[in-house]
């Protein structure tokens, strides 16, 4: 039952600091008191920084900022899992009573080349907005567009267009996957703009310009192992990986000739 | 006072627009690419106005204090857009969306500027389904729509639950590409601290590089704030952890009028606060109010599971108030019905702060369209489920991800909460404020939205000053305004950048024994307690003796440990707060003053016999615009008189 309650916990953090990007980091043990079951996992993290910074010492350092699992911006890799274990879930929205009491929690942040710890447990997520730059996107100048409904589109594609379209551009993908692929985050964007009758002129280019920036920022490659899937917290499927390398060869050999 | 020139053309609202877009000055093409224009905030407002400058030929610098444009708040908002488009037949137009809108405001926003909102909406929804927005759509392929609070036709287009997603994403893409043939200079992780103003003009900002923590300098033949309301002055709302007010305020500071900065909106189905460390409030979207019913039990300290309290001991108290808008009441009066409810020791949950929104009604309703004849009531229940999962499964998820409840089984708890402020900077028909060349859009001005907003209508707002306004407004004063060379040596930026530098030493320096969100907490308590869902005199005159306590202890006593030359997320806060402990004061005096109850704003001093607020058209039928005169000074407060003579002015009922 929900709402309020006298129950509180005690758990032991480990906890990445790391004193900017050229430090080389390591873990520090932290003790997290009197943590309501309620509390969401970041709010468990503020009154441990309230205790930290009343004691005069320097809080944790992570990211974070909607608190409603939609704007992207928290991360943290918790007891080896991206976002936390439960499924679907950003780390956000997930909850103390998750955790059993006098549990050990590990908190690192998301680790990959492509996004260097810039302090503690936030990491630098712009190689993401390059690849978006390189292409994900409709060019269509303001005051330009038709009527909306002259633009039939099926509801089965419009759907399977959302479906990918809910990237919150996390990161948790690239987090999971042992290569640092981001390729489950670019497929995201190539399926929902290229399921789209709008999407189509573009529709080469972006294939090949957006999987070219994201080998220029120095993602991984996929081996299919389906990690990103599974750590996804919006359920953005493995599939469209596979149509991203459909569209990728199709566009490759179009260009060539 | 002459400052408060709205500018509106005269003539009549219908053309209007179109014929001042004919009016103003043009800048030649090739000479846009010698302007720059700063934008800073990159939500909806932001990122649609620097993309569309950036197409038209100007250099753009957009600042954002997130690490992404594609992070800002108004990817949060759940419920949908408005627009005229009467696609659904039912007697839409642009006159019925304006008239709604100034009515749902309860006539206290401006005539013209809501009637070109009201325009431009149906040219938003054609855009943004060319940048690919994925809005929900019918088999046939064609726009689906569904209805919203306070109005009576079918108009407002959605994404699902994720509407201010889709539509970020789309500005944030056309933004993008702007970005990558460098007609955009994207800062990010950079957040605004002051405004620069040369010869009576805005002209740069200072900005502090919240990686390095390093002060910059950037010019600007304009600036555009589109930074969002200052709902986080009340610790706990909706609006996100980093939302702040700090870019507003700092150029109120500087010269800019702050407009009706005590209209607030309570959204009144939000999950209630759970306990001390609650750090933010999560918003249930009205949407839910389409299908659940909203109530309490008929006696005080009914602590019965809900499920054993029989239909005849609840009151269904929205549908027995107002039986013809039911459960879809505006915000404003559902918010105020419920807390009539909890003051009246009705309260549900272990806290009696809250509400009962409950679906068991829907899915019997839908499981008994579904199933088939002779189906057991299990069968019926599960179908009902299943269309209701449908509907609204991914809010029911977040409920119960937050409260441990499931809401399928037993009704959700719900209670109002601090959604979004009407008021901000005070602008003219331009969108310009008091200060030459600093234009306002999105949430951050005052607007469009009288003293309470309709529910879709923000997204509304935010694109339609970015798309469709700014571009033409923001030209036409670059095309008529002589503006000389300026460059960051400058004296004015000198100054402006040595005074953000000693702020930040002076609240460095205090070592006090605090931390930032120890006050921010209590500032929160304060704002909800006397300038909350209901106000009076006695309350408000408190407020105003203890908001100054508070600061002097705040400056006295706060303690932000760490390097203010690096990251230091404390440091940020503590600016933020800082500013909020004034802003506070001033919506607790505006309140003070605008002595009669209108949307958001209730005085409980005016109000009808059946608890209703009392508009006083004699004597208020005006904007409120705060002149900032120093540190510790009252502020000089100036009239914009509201004039209708498209609309009548009537007492609002939805009875």
């Amino acid at each position: 039952m929900g709402g309020v309650t006298a129950e509180r916990r005690n758990y032991k953090l480990k906890v990445w600091k790391q004193n900017g990007p050229d430090d080389s980091g390591h873990f520090e043990e932290i003790d997290a008191k009197n943590i309501s079951p309620n509390q969401s996992f970041l709010e468990m993290l503020d009154q441990v920084n309230q205790e930290l910074i009343e004691s005069g010492k320097e809080p944790i350092t992570f990211d974070h900022d909607c608190r409603e699992g939609i704007c992207g911006t928290c991360s943290l890799v918790i007891n080896g899992n991206p976002h936390g274990p439960q499924k679907q879930v950003t780390t956000c929205q997930l909850h103390m009573r998750s955790f059993a009491s006098g549990e050990t929690i590990v908190i690192e942040p998301f680790r990959a080349n492509s996004f260097p710890v810039v302090k503690d447990l936030l990491v630098d997520r712009s190689a993401f907005d390059h690849i978006i730059q390189a292409g994900g996107y409709i060019s269509i100048k303001t005051g330009n567009a038709v009527d909306a409904n002259s633009i039939p589109v099926g509801k089965e594609n419009a759907d399977m267009a959302f479906n990918t379209a809910t990237c919150i551009g996390c990161g948790g993908c690239v987090a999971a996957c042992a290569n640092s692929s981001a390729m489950l985050f670019t497929s995201a964007k190539i399926s929902h703009l290229g399921l789209l009758p709008q999407g189509q002129p573009e529709h080469q280019d972006r294939v090949l310009n957006m999987v070219n920036a994201m080998d220029e920022a120095g993602f991984g490659n996929c081996s299919n192992t389906g990690a990103c899937e599974l750590a996804c917290p919006k359920g953005i499927s493995l599939e469209n990986i596979a149509r991203m390398n459909r569209e990728y060869a199709k566009a490759s050999l179009k260009s060539r000739s | 006072m002459n400052k408060l020139d709205s500018q509106v053309p005269s003539g009549s609202l219908d053309g209007l627009w179109t014929q001042h877009k004919f009016d103003m000055k043009l800048v030649n093409p090739a000479n846009r690419r010698k302007f720059e224009v700063i934008v800073v905030g990159t939500g909806l407002a932001g990122a649609s106005a620097a993309a569309t400058l950036a197409e038209q030929g100007y250099k753009v610098k957009t600042f954002t204090f997130h690490d992404s444009p594609r992070r800002a708040h108004s990817i949060a908002a759940q419920g949908g857009i408005n627009a005229a488009k009467n696609y659904q037949n039912d007697g839409d137009s642009v006159f019925r969306l304006f008239y709604d809108t100034v009515k749902g405001g309860d006539f206290r926003s401006r005539e013209a500027n809501v009637y070109r909102l009201a325009e431009v909406s149906s040219n938003i929804i054609d855009q943004c389904v060319a940048q690919g927005v994925p809005f929900a759509r019918e088999y046939g392929g064609t726009l689906t729509n569904r209805s919203f609070g306070g109005a009576q036709v079918s108009r407002t287009f959605y994404a699902r639950g994720q509407t201010g997603q889709q539509l970020l994403i789309g500005a944030y893409q056309a933004m993008s590409k702007q970005i990558a043939n460098h007609s955009i200079e994207n800062h990010v992780r950079k957040e605004m601290l002051d405004l620069v103003i040369v010869d009576g003009r805005a002209r740069g900002i200072v900005v502090r590089d919240l990686t390095t923590g390093k002060l910059e300098k950037h010019t600007a033949d304009a600036v555009v704030l589109c930074t969002g309301g200052y709902g986080n002055v009340f610790y706990l709302s909706t609006n996100a952890m980093n939302s702040n007010a700090t870019a507003a305020w700092r150029c109120h500071r500087r010269g800019a009028y702050f407009a009706n900065p005590c209209y607030t909106q309570i959204h009144p189905t939000c999950i209630p606060q759970s306990g001390e460390g609650q750090s933010k409030l999560t918003l249930m979207s009205e949407s839910l109010r389409n299908d659940g019913r909203v109530w309490v039990p008929k006696d005080q300290g009914d602590k019965r599971h809900p499920r054993e309290i029989s239909d005849a001991e609840r009151d269904y108290y929205l549908e027995r108030v107002y039986p013809s808008f039911g459960n879809l009441a505006p915000r404003d009066v559902a918010s105020r019905q419920a807390k009539y409810r909890v003051d009246e020791g009705k309260g549900v949950g272990e806290t009696g702060v809250a509400v009962f929104l409950d679906f068991a009604d829907a899915i019997k309703r839908y499981g008994e369209q579904k199933a088939h004849e002779g189906a057991s009531q299990e069968e019926i229940i599960k179908l009902g489920k299943e269309v209701v999962s449908e509907k609204y499964g991914n809010l029911f998820q977040i409920y119960q991800q937050i409260t441990g409840e499931n809401p399928y089984e037993e009704p959700m708890r719900i209670y109002p909460a601090v959604h979004y402020t009407m008021g901000g900077l005070w602008v003219d028909y331009h969108l310009q404020s008091t200060i030459p060349g600093l234009f306002v859009a999105g949430e951050a001005n005052f607007s469009d939205h009288g003293a309470n907003r309709l529910g879709a209508s923000a997204l509304m707002q935010g694109l339609a000053d970015g798309y469709f306004v700014i571009p033409y407004t923001v030209g036409n004063y670059l095309g008529s305004t002589k503006l000389d060379p300026v460059d960051t040596n400058n004296d004015a930026f000198k100054a402006t950048e040595d005074e953000t530098q000693s702020r930040i030493n002076k609240l460095i320096g205090v070592k006090g024994s605090k931390s930032v969100d120890h006050f921010h907490k209590e500032l929160g308590k304060i704002m909800w307690e006397y300038v909350g869902m209901a106000r009076d005199k006695k309350g408000l005159e408190k407020t105003i003796e203890e908001i100054p306590k508070l600061r002097e202890a705040f400056w006295n006593d706060v303690l932000i440990p760490g390097d203010p030359q690096a990251m230091n997320q404390e440091l940020e806060k503590a600016g933020r707060v800082a500013d909020f402990l004034e802003l506070g004061e001033l919506m607790a005096r505006d309140a003070l003053t605008r002595e009669e109850s209108c949307g958001g704003h209730f005085r409980s001093e005016y109000q009808t016999e059946d608890g209703e607020a009392k508009r006083d058209d004699n004597n208020f039928c005006h904007v409120a615009a705060w002149e900032w005169k120093g540190e510790n000074q009252a502020q000089d407060r100036h009239r914009e008189e509201l004039t209708f003579e498209n609309v009548k002015l009537a007492t609002r009922s939805y009875k």
